[in-house]
């Protein structure tokens, strides 16, 4: 397939070459338009958001209230955090300026003045690239006062986070933007009721953001038809762990996971011949899937949602059979209670507990009821948190130990033989 | 206290937010960039220029693991561990950095010149397993290229 968001154009992150090939030409259209049209575009074209939560793009949008009364917010989730997830780092590095007309294109449509791509304080080298791309914007009248003659006033920044996987949640991300500790905020009030400052904002992944200028240059029925009809469009998959051509690969939505690991325009295959024994689909906190349950599934919403997980960031992570399961859910767990805010009980306390009882398990030290022990506890932070990162926790506890029971009581068994002995 | 220089690039960040305090975070990175860590008397400063109090600047710099309250070694190395570095041998590299390093991870080395670090999931899981030093990424390791590289810092 043709691929539109890291097309193999050399130098495309270069304003120039981006212009060269009708970079911009969807900002100068949209312009053209009224808001409501930009935002009825976009809606129709069935985009979904790329950060994990897949919500429908131009649905958003709608929620902004009209009007200009008062300051409203756009701010660009580049914190990318989770586990097994690299794709938007190749948008800043690649194609930055897609990304940003897609960004000026959504203040337009909300009537938005400052928007702020929040990007994780690991990726400064990226931070400057996108500031460099930013700058080019700016010199061409794309961002800043009357662009392009439209009396159209935008500005963009970038901002720099500094460690904490957290800010990747859109509230933390907000009060992260603010000065503040990157704690989650009580919903409602919605972000688009009450955000950045107290004021209407709407918080969008960066390739989100990335698929609107396609929107916009071949219209909303040809972009419908990429992909599947309810999760239609280009999706960045980064493929990593255990194939032979690890890496970030453009496809359309709906391409088999067997295919995502197998083929070799994209993973090229478990190294060695070996069997797959787990693959996470979306990134760590989606739920793991056994080997040979992938027959018939698919990088789109709907059918790893069927297959009993998610598409996430559709950050794909392969395990070989010789993968020892209880290690990786081990260092999983260690992650979530790293990373946990310790605002919520549940989430602070039960992160600590699942990462403890998964060390005993992996040390050979767990008891036959630790087994139930780990989905109790598992099962008491999800749903019982201020934001998701409870449930990330909690997936992966439930997943791994539902559908690789036996791994788990093969560790309970080791100690009781050491007993008897 | 910031230099001159500094304190110009921290005073014309304020413009980009409707207000100061959203300055906190880069002015930190300016404050830190300058001098390697965030020493309390930096956040007193700190906490003065932004216009809020020093226990706030204080639980900001403890909350995000990238700022340093300690001083670090002149490299700071940090290692992935998570999954995707994990499966592909990250176990192995943490051994390699921390020999070569002549300190163990949360540790500094002796002379000074390492800080190691294990990290979380920083972005780069295609090119497993990673290392970090300072902003420089160096991607698909192998022990023996890991032992060069830390050989190769002076």
């Amino acid at each position: 397939m043709e691929k539109y968001i890291l097309p193999n154009i050399p130098n495309y992150h270069k304003i120039d070459v981006y212009e060269q090939h009708g970079g911009y030409a969807a900002l100068k259209k949209a312009l053209q338009m009224k808001p409501d049209e930009v935002i009825d575009e976009v809606k129709k074209s069935g985009l979904r958001g790329r950060g994990g939560a897949c919500f429908p793009t131009g649905l958003k949008w709608s929620f902004m209230p009209k009007g200009n009364d008062k300051p409203k917010y756009l701010a660009v989730n580049g914190d990318e955090s989770e586990p097994g997830t690299f794709k938007d780092r190749q948008i800043f590095e690649f194609n930055p300026h897609m990304m940003i007309e897609g960004i000026i294109i959504g203040c337009y449509a909300m009537g938005i003045t400052s928007a702020y791509i929040y990007i994780r304080g690991e990726y400064r080298k990226w931070i400057k690239m996108v500031d460099g791309a930013l700058a080019d914007a700016y010199a061409k009248g794309y961002i800043g006062e009357n662009i392009l003659g439209t009396g159209f006033t935008t500005n963009i920044y970038t901002h720099c986070g500094a460690g904490a996987y957290i800010c990747g949640e859109e509230s933390a991300l907000m009060n992260s933007l603010e000065g503040e500790r990157g704690y989650p905020r009580v919903k409602p009030p919605f972000p688009a009721q009450k955000g950045l400052w107290g004021m209407p904002t709407t918080i969008n992944n960066v390739e989100t953001m990335a698929n609107v200028p396609l929107i916009l240059n071949k219209g909303y029925d040809w972009y419908s038809k990429i992909g599947v009809a309810k999760h239609p469009g280009p999706i960045l998959v980064g493929i990593s762990g255990h194939v032979n051509k690890p890496g970030v690969y453009e496809v359309p939505t709906g391409v088999p996971l067997l295919t995502l690991i197998n083929d070799p325009q994209y993973g090229g295959g478990v190294p060695n011949g070996k069997k797959i024994k787990a693959v996470i689909p979306g990134g760590s906190s989606t739920m793991v899937l056994r080997g040979e349950n992938l027959e018939g599934v698919n990088m789109d919403a709907d059918s790893l949602k069927a297959a009993g997980s998610s598409v996430g960031t559709a950050g794909l992570i392969v395990m070989d059979e010789d993968t020892d399961i209880v290690a990786v859910l081990a260092r999983i767990a260690h992650f979530y209670h790293h990373e946990s805010c310790g605002q919520c009980t549940p989430c602070r306390e039960g992160t600590g507990w699942l990462e403890k009882m998964l060390h005993r398990f992996e040390h050979g030290e767990a008891r036959q009821e630790d087994v139930e022990m780990l989905v109790e506890v598992a099962n008491q932070i999800e749903g019982n948190t201020i934001c998701a990162l409870g449930d990330a926790a909690a997936w992966p506890v439930q997943s791994f130990v539902k559908r690789f029971r036996e791994e788990f009581e093969k560790r309970v068994k080791v100690k009781e033989e050491v007993e008897a002995a | 206290m910031l230099t001159q220089e500094n304190l110009q690039k921290a005073e014309s960040l304020f413009k980009k937010y409707p207000e100061k305090k959203a300055a906190l975070l880069p002015i930190l990175w300016i404050a830190q960039d300058q001098e390697g860590w965030v020493s309390e008397e930096m956040m007193k400063y700190v906490a003065d220029l932004v216009g809020v109090p020093y226990a706030h600047v204080l639980g900001v710099v403890t909350f995000y693991t990238m700022f340093n309250d300690k001083k670090l070694g002149k490299y700071h190395i940090e290692v992935c561990t998570n999954v995707s570095c994990m499966l592909k041998g990250s176990g192995k590299i943490v051994d390699v950095v921390e020999r070569a390093c002549g300190a163990k991870v949360g540790q500094t080395s002796a002379d000074g010149k390492f800080t190691v670090s294990e990290a979380e999931c920083m972005g780069a899981c295609g090119g497993a397993p990673m290392i970090a030093i300072g902003e420089e990424y160096h991607e698909y390791l192998t022990p023996e290229k890991t032992e060069k590289l830390l050989t190769s810092l002076k």
